[in-house]
Formats: C-alpha cells, sequence, structure tokens
C-alpha cells in the first residue's frame, strides 16, 4: 500500500492521460470492453512517446463516443455519424497532429458508413478505432450492420435476417493504408495494433470486437460480462488459422489479424504538393 | 495576395469566393450542386494559392463536418451549398451554434421544395436558416442584393462568425449566384477581419466556455496546448457535458445573448426615403433589386415611396423596421416565396397595413408587380 501512494503522481498511466478528477465515473456499464479499448489507445500512446498537446480524439454518438472527455487531450464529442468528416477537416488544417477518431458500430458504418469509405479512400491520415459491440448499445440492443445473421436484437425479435459487414475487410477494400482487427480479450494484441495505426502514415483502421452484455448478451442468453470475455477467445482464431477453413466454418469465427498494411501517399501530403503546384502557376 | 483595385466582370459565385479569400477564408469543404457549384470551382483554385485548403466531400454533411473540423483547428471555413444540402446540413448547423465554432454557409437558393425547380431562383429558405436545426439557438443569417454586396457580405459573415463563435449563413440566390456585374473590389489587405478572442490564461487555468463579459467563449484551436473538450451535448464552463439545471438554460441565455447585444454591430440594412413616406418597400436579396426599380417608379408618378433593404435577415431588424413603418399607412413585402420574412414584418408592425407580394414559380417578381401593390396601397388607403 505504501508503495503506491508513494509513487509519483506522473509515473502511473491514468494520471497523465485521463481527466481522472473531472470526469470519472464513466458512463459504461460494469463489464464493458469500451474502457479496454481506451486503455489499449493510452498505452499505445504512452509506448510512442507522443505529445498529448499534439492528439486529437474525435468521436461521435454512442458508449464509444462517450470515451474523448475522459482522456486529456484536445477532445471532441461530435454528431452521429460524422466523426470522420469532422476529423477531416481538423487533420487537413493540422496536418502535424495525430488525430484518433472513435467510433462505434453503427455510428461508423451504418450512418457514417459514407464518411468510412471515403476516408479510406482518399487515405487520409486518421486513425480510426472502432469498438464492434455488433449492436446499438446506449439505446438498447437494436441491430446494428456487424449484428451476425440469426441473432435476435431489440428490433430483430425474430430473429436478425441482414448479413453483417466485416468492418476490417470492408476498410482494406476500401484502400485504407492499414486495418486490423483484434478482440478486447487479446488486449496485447490490441495494444500493439492501435500504436501500429497511430505511427501509419495514411487511413488506419482498428477494429475492436467488444460483444455488449447489456443488451445484444442479455437479449440472447449470451451471459455475464466474463462469459462475453470467453465468447471472444472462443469464438476467435487468427488471420493463419482461417486460412485452412471453408468459408462456412469461418462464418462464425471472428479473425484476427492483419488485413492490409500499404505504402500509399497521405492525402495531406499530396495537398501539400498541390499547394506548391498551385503557388508555382500563380507565380508565374 | 491582393488582387488590384480594378473593374472586373464577375458572378456573385465568384465575388462569394474572393470574398472569402479577402476574409482570410483558408478551408473551404463542398460538395457539388448547382446554383452553388462555382463557389466551390473558384476555391479549388485559389485556396491553394494562398497555402489554403480545399476538399470536395462525399456529401454535404461530411462539408460541414469538415469545416466544423477546420475551425477548431484555428482556420477560418467555409461551405456552400444550395437548398437540398442546406437541407442536409441542419444538424450540424446546430452543432457549430452549440459547440460555439465559427464557419460560414453559403446556401445560393433554389426553388424547392425537394428538387424543386432546379435551379430557378427563390428566397423560400429564409425560415430553414433561421430555424432548421433542432432545438432553440442564435444564428446570423445575412443575404446580398448584388455581385459587390455578395463580395463585401461574404467578408461580413466571417466577420460576425469569428467575433462572436457562431455559425453565419450567407443566403443567396440562383440570380445573386449566376449574375455578372462590373464590380471593383477593394485591396483586400484592407478588409477588415475579425479574429477569435483566445485567451491570456495559462492552459491550467483555462475554461473554454467561462461565461466571459462579452459572452463570447475565448476559444483556442486544438494543438496549442490548451486541451479542452468540446461536444454537442449541454456543457459546462470546462466543456464537459452537464445535466445541472443551473448551467443548462443560463448557458442557452448567454449563446442567444451574445449575439442580441450586438445587434448595433450585427444590423445591415440600407434605407432611403422612410422618413415621410406612405408606403414603404421592404426587401432583400434579389427582390431588392426589382423593389428599387419599382419605388423609382413609383417616385416617378409623384408617390411618397420609401425602400428599406435588409441585409441582415437573422436577427430580425425589429426596431429599424418598426422605425421605417412608423410614418406609412402601407408596407409592401414582396417576397420569392409564398411569404417568410413577412411574418416578421407582420410580428413587429401588425397585419393591418402589410402587403405581401409573392412568387414562388422559379421565376423573379418584376418591378411592374410591386409598382401594383404600392399603387393598391395608396389607392386603398
Amino acid at each position: 500500500m505504501d508503495k503506491i501512494t508513494k509513487t509519483p503522481r506522473e509515473s502511473r498511466i491514468h494520471e497523465r492521460y485521463l481527466r481522472h478528477h473531472k470526469k470519472f465515473p464513466n458512463v459504461w456499464c460494469a463489464g464493458c470492453g469500451i474502457g479496454i479499448v481506451l486503455g489499449a489507445i493510452i498505452r499505445a500512446v504512452d509506448s510512442l512517446q507522443l505529445d498529448k498537446d499534439n492528439i486529437a480524439m474525435i468521436s461521435g454518438i454512442g458508449c464509444t463516443g462517450r470515451m474523448p472527455v475522459y482522456v486529456d487531450f484536445n477532445t471532441m464529442h461530435t454528431t452521429h455519424g460524422r466523426a470522420l468528416a469532422f476529423a477531416t477537416g481538423l487533420k487537413m488544417v493540422r496536418p502535424e497532429m495525430k488525430v484518433i477518431v472513435v467510433m462505434g458500430d453503427g455510428d461508423a458504418l451504418a450512418i457514417g458508413g459514407n464518411h468510412f469509405i471515403h476516408a479510406a479512400r482518399r487515405n487520409i491520415g486518421l486513425t480510426a478505432i472502432v469498438v464492434n459491440n455488433s449492436t446499438y448499445g446506449m439505446t438498447g440492443g437494436q441491430y446494428s450492420p456487424t449484428t451476425p445473421t440469426g441473432v435476435l436484437a431489440a428490433t430483430a425479435p425474430y430473429g436478425h435476417i441482414e448479413q453483417p459487414f466485416h468492418i476490417a475487410e470492408l476498410a482494406a477494400a476500401a484502400r485504407a493504408a492499414f486495418a486490423a482487427r483484434s478482440t478486447v480479450y487479446h488486449v496485447k494484441e490490441l495494444e500493439k495494433y492501435i500504436a501500429h495505426a497511430i505511427v501509419k502514415d495514411g487511413f488506419s483502421v482498428v477494429e475492436a470486437m467488444s460483444y455488449c452484455h447489456t443488451t445484444l448478451g442479455r437479449l440472447n442468453h449470451w451471459g455475464t460480462a466474463p462469459d462475453m470475455m470467453r465468447r471472444l477467445k472462443e469464438q476467435s482464431i487468427t488471420c493463419k488459422q482461417a486460412e485452412k477453413m471453408s468459408e462456412e466454418e469461418k462464418q462464425a469465427k471472428i479473425i484476427r489479424g492483419v488485413f492490409a498494411d500499404r505504402d500509399i501517399p497521405e492525402y495531406t501530403r499530396l495537398y501539400d504538393q498541390v499547394i506548391e503546384r498551385a503557388q508555382k502557376e500563380a507565380a508565374q | 495576395m491582393t488582387a488590384k483595385p480594378v473593374a472586373r466582370l464577375m458572378q456573385g459565385d465568384e465575388a462569394c469566393a474572393e470574398g472569402a479569400i479577402a476574409a482570410g477564408c483558408r478551408f473551404f469543404a463542398g460538395y457539388p450542386i448547382t446554383p452553388a457549384t462555382e463557389i466551390a470551382e473558384v476555391l479549388s483554385r485559389r485556396l491553394p494559392q494562398v497555402g489554403g485548403k480545399f476538399i470536395q466531400m462525399e456529401d454535404e454533411i461530411g462539408s460541414i463536418a469538415a469545416i466544423i473540423g477546420a475551425s477548431v483547428g484555428g482556420a477560418k471555413s467555409l461551405t456552400a451549398t444550395s437548398g437540398p444540402g442546406f437541407s442536409l446540413m441542419q444538424e450540424n448547423i446546430g452543432y457549430a451554434a452549440m459547440a460555439e465554432i465559427p464557419c460560414v454557409i453559403v446556401n445560393v437558393q433554389r426553388l424547392g421544395p425537394s428538387t424543386g425547380r432546379p435551379t430557378s431562383p427563390s428566397q423560400g429558405d429564409v425560415m430553414q436558416a433561421r430555424w432548421g436545426t433542432h432545438g432553440d439557438h442564435p444564428i446570423i443569417v445575412l443575404s446580398p442584393s448584388s455581385v459587390r454586396e455578395t463580395f463585401d457580405l461574404t467578408t461580413r459573415a466571417f466577420y460576425f462568425s469569428e467575433k462572436y463563435c457562431t455559425p453565419v449563413i450567407l443566403l443567396m440566390d440562383e440570380v445573386i449566384g449566376h449574375m455578372r456585374e462590373r464590380v471593383v473590389l477593394p485591396d483586400y489587405e484592407t478588409v477588415e477581419r475579425a479574429e477569435r478572442a483566445g485567451t491570456t490564461v495559462p492552459p491550467e487555468w483555462y475554461k473554454p466556455y467561462e461565461n466571459f463579459p462579452s459572452d463570447v467563449p475565448p476559444l483556442v484551436p486544438f494543438g496549442e496546448g490548451y486541451r479542452y473538450h468540446i461536444t454537442g451535448l449541454h456543457h459546462d464552463e470546462r466543456g464537459y457535458p452537464t445535466n445541472r439545471l443551473d448551467e443548462v438554460q443560463p448557458w442557452l441565455e448567454r449563446i442567444f445573448r451574445k449575439i442580441d447585444r450586438s445587434l448595433s454591430d450585427i444590423l445591415l440594412y440600407d434605407e432611403d426615403g422612410v422618413e415621410d413616406a406612405d408606403v414603404v418597400v421592404i426587401a432583400y436579396g434579389v427582390t431588392a433589386r426589382s423593389s428599387r426599380h419599382a419605388v423609382e417608379m413609383a417616385r416617378e408618378r409623384g408617390r411618397k415611396v420609401g425602400f428599406l433593404k435588409l441585409e441582415t435577415l437573422w436577427p430580425f431588424a425589429e426596431e429599424i423596421v418598426e422605425q421605417a413603418a412608423a410614418q406609412a399607412s402601407c408596407i409592401v413585402v414582396p417576397e420569392l416565396n409564398l411569404g417568410q420574412l413577412v411574418l416578421e414584418v407582420e410580428r413587429v408592425i401588425g397585419r393591418d397595413k402589410v402587403l405581401r407580394v409573392n412568387r414562388a414559380d422559379g421565376e423573379m417578381i418584376k418591378p411592374a408587380e410591386i409598382l401594383k401593390a404600392i399603387e393598391e396601397c395608396e389607392w386603398t388607403r
């Protein structure tokens, strides 16, 4: 006990990165995985030794949308689905900033789906972290674009009939520079992907699987928060393991790993060239 | 970059783009839509020349989101659209009002509702510009009636936006946007610019939404060492979400107050011969042109007709309208809609002496139609 109280405040990571004396306790349910993602983000930022003044965290609406208020960065809680578009404007005028965008699956892929694919296509240097709880948690468990087919949701009382988006694969197909998926059970792996995404020069996406036990879990009798963790552990496989499986076998699995890691020119750097060209032509 | 004061033939849309450059705008995000597209086209060429940035977003929602984000980064920011795109932008206009982020939104009005009659002129978005987003919020809306005025009011839009930390809407119309006129633009260096108040306190004392004597928050751009929180939720002086009753409504009243206490700065108008007029014509935008013509025709016939041209539509110039109408027995309000700003005129001076002239078929109101109303006024009196 003595040892802990004598530790200087700054040496403790939560003291350095969280608005701990202002905004806690947080809004999330006990056992929610969003806090685990937040932990992974600040450990990743800490490992990279980044200047907090130079980091912005931007979110949309929903459970994950509440994340920025807790961290001691430049933070902005925007409108539903539009976090990437707000971040695009900020990144363009402050290209030196590390802009981390945190979204839920409904925020990023349903209402914000258009911004998601276009940010990827443009390859603007944002780090998009999508917490995929496969439902709309804040509004009570309605089906989202990532809800698995067949499960029950507050708006699918007879079972969900649509097929889900696979976020990391979608990002890769939309030409993101980096796209990876892990889960809140595989925290070290998640942290590693997030650190890589922040450093990556281009649009990078990390999908963090994290089932919502309060809504989707309850509706489908999946059990408690620890049961959700067990589910993530048992349901997930690596990309390598997936290679040996048939399409049918893979359907029920969460495939973890890196889906894209390519070196393509980043948007704000390309725009610097536009400025150079425009000024040269104007001078002539 | 300065433009030499030489006469040029230019469109309203071009004048808007040049006004933005002159005002110090360095970021534009937009989505193509007639009759506003030329603003984007000109700025895609002009902004990088002055070290600014242009982006064509995937839709209008993304466009306004991007300009708010850029403004948070410290850049004077603009988007331009027309009716359908303006409808899409409404939610984030409310966000900018709520979070008090300066930005300018141009709506070159076309005939609606919906896709309407593309792309004929209209003044059908006057009420939408005031109340298009949900919830009580203040807004500043300016409406130009010539190419030169478009340049000037664009620079004023940025000035008000930065000075009062609020979204400002420039309500143009298809005629003003596409019409070409000979203009002499001022030296851009002479254009009055407002910079955000900022702060003098160190970061550890900084409260972004502190209740300042001016009622305008001392917002500092992101990335300058003042780490704080911005949200569309009701928030306290630190920017953190609040449900406290002693914070929610007082805050809302403050954002109204910051505009209402500065009406003498914000209300732009032009009046001519209203003091002893029997009839006063009140108009704005393209309709002000037909109105001016009609007023002159009536005067030639010996009528005592005054003219009040409103450049600031919102906040509504209550006292100015009241005073201009005081002596007159009849007020004529022509608009390219079925009656929008006239509702405000009637609210202020009563319905008895107000005569409406409306047209919403995509054609302009002709001076003769307004003249007829002026004559009718005198005849019924």
